[in-house]
């Protein structure tokens, strides 16, 4: 491919600034490697649930979704039995602690006779194990068929036995065999009434999955099924929880996408930068070119095309980036990033063309449209007085500036204010947008009020703060990167600070008890039965204990499962953690933020829920925060919960000890009085401490996406200063002639450095604060349906401003330095 | 008066050579002396050397009596802050500050009442024919304007030797002529010693004195 001749003019350019062209192409990477990451993780891990969903529905035109604790089983006889249907499969899921160490386990119970035509890859493969029938193994009631993920996982072999909880007691199985066609699914087949039998869901079904007869449509057969399925039961089309699980996670991964974009920016401010800076040190090359024909729209577009040379090698770096850090992501923290969405699923990085491709684009739109202004200028260029060697002058356009920065702040309280777009805050980045605009708007008038605050002396100083109040252009060029990964980092480092806070909160005053003791890890596998319960209230050193019933149900919205938490409470609902105001009701439920917004309800409303096959009319009583289920969950008191569904067993329960008993003493007690691995116990320091990890490792991407801003943004203001300092050799130089030492010339290009770094750094960190505000207050509410309590960590962000203060005025003396050095006293006379 | 004595430069190196050999020159004050020379004949060598921002190998520079080469760097720095006026081809009038600051920038150098700075930089600009201008941003003004303010703020702090390289190269004869009237005026009413680097032979008609450098010598020319 033959380059146009002007191709050396332009792009031989960037490579005589190699570094500060490599700066803007790593900025550009890191955005598009994050963002591209971002999206093949997630796309991985979706399509991989997606395929899971698929396979383990199988066949199935519809499902039959019941609550967690289930729905009387006769509801399967009326529905194989049904016209409409072809073929029919009961399932009861549960999901069961190993009593003998290694995590939990989903166990689907199935119908061995009548899986096959719906749902063929779960039937079971057995094992050829010694004396054992593997004819009749998966009628066993002691077998289990595990999938390759759950195997490798557990490190379990076929013949082994592995201890589960099980109802009030254990349940002792043998790997009796597996289930290939389930690879890369986290599952375990059991024989349906080995499962209700031994996990406590005698006569229960979680799941039937159906099989149309010929001809009949879903949508047909979904009006008239629904008709006969009792309150709290929905039928579905199976790719609706793969939806589900989608929503579910688009939130978490726009607002990583969001920050990618966001350093992409960044990248895009330093293409700014670098390029008006060139175009300020090449006015007189393109003056020359001008005067010798070249077209002004031809000159702009090649700078514009060097801009598109930075954006596609950033951006096909960044893509090759993108796919090294998923694969890396997958080895450590899993398809969700560490967010807790797919647990089980072992997804893989696989080529992307279409995110590939958007995010290509992205990259070399950021190199384009940082190039926008300094081509503009570029062709606004008046050969003749470029030749002349006047420069520009002052710039006049602060005052516009000042009023278009005020409308980008108004607008944005204003559009901050709006709802969500389908789940995702639109309005809330459009803000952040806004307010960055506002504040790169503002930058040049914030840098000549605090140059205007220096003194007089000595000379060095004056001259600076001359320079910096009559050329605020010149700040936005070198500060504006700084001020994006400033107000990035700090925004990020006070909405993390915040939820920090809160989640710790929150933990104090979930856990108000000083020991907790688990049956299950979640569902109905285990649980404490009422016999069990008062053998745990006798145990010596327990001044009382409150008992906890956990159940999953369905609303009529046909979202996800909502949890239900029957519990001892107050009329108020003073134990839990309520926002805002509560009322004291009759039939109390208290709801939380996440239910309250996919209801609509608020205190006092009235909420209709399917109970024990009934439907029953609930008062809200409060909103409660919780930062545990994001799909919403709701909590009644447990005396309510067992009167209205004679439901008397728990799942939980929170011990509260006599004084001058120690929690180390009580867990003995129980350990010798029910077995050592009956119950899980934990200490709230230990779950506190474990919650903490997790939401700690949840944010590591976001605190290496701060470390990286931060990075390149002092990387660009180092680049910024040693390109103008370069370009304005000529001024030293004459300075030096006219008396200034190297030292004096020295300080004022620190001062200058060091306030354009001022105003950047402080600029940025009060954009952060507001930009930290939306994130809390709209962001995060609208995309999580969690609010947080702003709170600022102040010490870091102080060190963090000192650092970055300090750094950028190192970066100018040494860039000044650099200029100062060789021959620049003869710069200014080199046509001597 | 400006002694130039055995002055000599040698730059090193694969193409090093020797720029100034021996080079002497005598001139008084109020006197404005045009130094010619082909491209390369070694005027920029000879100009920081008397600046001081070149030290030569030989010889020396003596204003006033004063060696200035024997001087260290601090020293020189002072010195030439308050005996030296520079007037450059391209102006290098700085465009963040207006014209009362770009004139009175010298006089900042000094130290002093910023109040009487600004005083002087205002009669300065007034006796260049930019009275009323004292607030205006170069980039308002005209080539030759510019240059005008280059001569005000090489003479506001009165210096004693004023070095004026190609001071008409971007101006049109007419401006050009205006601006050698006005920096001749100007340098011989103060006094002082006026060194104008040129190429052209009308601008160095204007001069008291025109001195050839060739091989490395000044000689005058009749």
């Amino acid at each position: 491919m033959r380059l146009p001749p002007l191709a050396p003019v332009f792009l031989g350019s960037l490579l005589r600034r190699r570094a500060v062209s490599g700066l803007s192409v790593l900025a550009i990477a890191l955005g598009v490697a994050l963002g591209l990451a971002v999206q093949i993780i997630n796309g991985a891990a979706l399509a991989e649930f997606d395929r899971g969903m698929r396979v383990l529905s199988g066949a199935a035109d519809l499902q039959v979704l019941g609550p967690g604790s289930g729905f009387d089983d006769a509801l399967f006889e009326d529905l194989v039995l049904h016209p409409l249907v072809a073929a029919a499969s009961p399932v009861v899921e549960v999901a069961a602690r190993r009593v003998d160490g290694g995590g939990a386990l989903r166990i689907l119970g199935i119908d061995v006779l009548r899986v096959g035509p719906v749902n063929p890859a779960l039937l079971p493969v057995p094992a050829d194990l010694p004396d054992v029938d593997g004819r009749f193994a998966a009628f066993r009631q002691d077998a289990l068929f595990v999938s390759p993920g759950v195997q490798s996982a557990l490190g379990i072999e076929a013949g082994e036995w592995i201890v589960l909880a099980a109802g009030s007691g254990q349940a002792r199985l043998q790997v009796a065999g597996g289930l290939p066609a389930m690879a890369g699914q986290a599952v375990a087949v059991m024989d349906i009434h080995a499962v209700q039998t031994r996990f406590g869901m005698a006569g229960r079904l979680t799941r039937i999955d159906l099989r149309l007869a010929t001809g009949v449509t879903p949508g047909a057969a979904r009006a008239a099924l629904g008709a006969v399925l009792p309150p709290g039961v929905r039928i579905a089309e199976p790719d609706e929880s793969a939806a589900q699980a989608g929503a579910l996670s688009r939130a978490y991964r726009v607002n990583l996408t969001m920050l990618a974009v966001i350093a992409l920016v960044t990248g895009g401010f330093l293409v700014f930068s670098t390029q008006a800076l060139s175009v300020a040190r090449r006015e007189t090359e393109f003056a020359f070119l001008r005067a010798i024909g070249i077209d002004r729209r031809v000159l702009m577009r090649w700078i514009l095309a060097e801009g598109l040379v930075l954006g596609a090698i950033g951006g096909g770096l960044g893509c090759l980036l993108g796919y090294g850090g998923a694969a890396l992501a997958f080895a450590l923290l899993g398809g969700d990033l560490g967010a807790g969405y797919f647990d089980g699923i072992r997804p893989s990085a696989h080529l992307d063309v279409a995110a590939s491709l958007s995010f290509l684009t992205l990259g070399v739109a950021a190199g384009v449209l940082g190039s926008w202004a300094p081509a503009l200028r570029a062709a606004k260029i008046a050969p003749a007085q470029a030749l002349k060697g006047a420069g520009t002058g002052r710039e006049s356009h602060a005052r516009a500036h000042g009023l278009a920065s005020l409308a980008c702040f108004v607008a944005a309280a204003l559009v901050a204010a709006l709802p969500p777009v389908e789940g995702i805050p639109v309005a809330g980045y459009a803000a952040i947008g806004l307010i960055l605009a506002g504040g790169v708007l503002a930058l040049g008038r914030l840098s000549a009020a605090l140059a205007a605050q220096l003194p007089g002396h000595p000379v060095p100083v004056q001259l600076a703060s001359a320079r910096l109040q009559a050329m605020p252009g010149h700040v936005v060029v070198a500060a504006a990167g700084v001020m994006a990964s400033a107000a990035l980092a700090v925004a990020m480092a006070i909405m993390v600070a915040s939820f920090r806070h809160s989640v710790d909160q929150w933990l104090a005053q979930v856990l108000p008890a000083a020991l907790y003791l688990r049956a299950a890890d979640s569902g109905q596998a285990a649980y404490l039965d009422p016999e069990t319960q008062r053998s745990i209230e006798g145990v010596e050193g327990i001044r009382f204990v409150d008992f906890l019933r956990y159940d999953t149900i369905r609303l009529p919205d046909g979202g996800p499962p909502v949890t239900l938490i029957a519990r001892p409470a107050s009329r108020d609902g003073r134990e839990l953690s309520l926002v805002g105001a509560s009322i004291a009701a009759e039939r109390p439920v208290w709801i939380s933020e996440a239910l309250a917004d996919r209801t609509g309800l608020a205190v006092g409303g009235r909420l209709r829920l399917p109970l024990a096959g009934q439907e029953r009319d609930f008062t809200v009583g409060g909103v409660w925060r919780d930062y545990a289920r994001q799909t919403g969950a709701l909590v009644m008191p447990l005396a309510h919960y067992r009167e209205m569904t004679g439901d008397l067993r728990a799942n939980n329960a929170a011990l509260h000890l006599a004084e001058g008993t120690d929690v180390t003493t009580v867990s003995e007690r129980i350990r010798t009085r029910f077995g050592a691995g009956r119950f899980e116990l934990s200490a709230p320091s230990e779950i506190r401490r474990i919650s903490l990890q997790i939401f700690d490792r949840t944010f590591a991407v976001t605190y290496l996406l701060e470390a990286a801003a931060v990075g390149i943004g002092l990387a660009g203001i180092t680049a910024s200063f040693a390109a103008t300092a370069a370009a304005r050799r000529k001024e030293f130089g004459m300075l030096r002639h006219l008396g200034l030492s190297r030292r004096q010339v020295g300080v004022m290009i620190a001062t200058e450095g060091g306030l354009t770094a001022a105003a950047g750094g402080l600029g940025g960190t009060l954009l952060g604060f507001a930009i930290a505000l939306i994130l809390v207050e709209v962001v995060n509410r609208q995309s999580f349906h969690w609010s947080m309590d702003y709170q600022v960590p102040v010490l870091p962000i102080v060190l963090f401003v000192l650092a970055l203060l300090g750094l950028a005025a190192l970066a100018a003396v040494l860039a000044g330095r650099h200029a100062m050095g060789g021959s620049v006293v003869r710069a200014v006379s080199e046509d001597w | 008066m400006l002694e130039i004595r055995g002055l000599t430069r040698r730059f090193a190196g694969p193409g090093g050579r020797t720029v100034l050999d021996g080079a002497e020159l005598t001139v008084e004050g109020g006197t404005i002396v045009a130094i010619v020379g082909e491209s390369g004949a070694g005027k920029s060598t000879l100009l920081n050397l008397i600046a001081a921002l070149d030290l030569p190998d030989q010889g020396q520079v003596l204003l006033d009596g004063v060696a200035v080469s024997a001087l260290d760097e601090a020293a020189r720095t002072a010195w030439r802050r308050a005996q030296l006026g520079f007037i450059f081809q391209a102006f290098h009038v700085l465009p963040h500050l207006n014209l009362r600051q770009n004139v009175a920038l010298p006089l900042w150098l000094l130290g002093g009442d910023p109040a009487a700075h600004a005083a002087s930089a205002d009669r300065m600009l007034a006796r260049v024919g930019l009275a009323g201008r004292e607030r205006s941003w170069p980039s308002e003004l005209s080539g030759g304007e510019l240059q005008r303010v280059a001569i005000a703020r090489a003479l506001v702090h009165r210096p004693r030797l004023v070095l004026a390289d190609e001071p008409t190269g971007n101006l049109d004869p007419a401006r050009a002529g205006q601006t050698l009237a006005l920096l001749r005026a100007q340098i011989v009413e103060a006094g002082a010693i006026g060194l104008l680097v040129t190429h052209s032979w009308d601008a160095a008609r204007t001069a008291d004195r025109i001195v050839r450098l060739a091989d490395g010598r000044l000689q005058d020319l009749d």
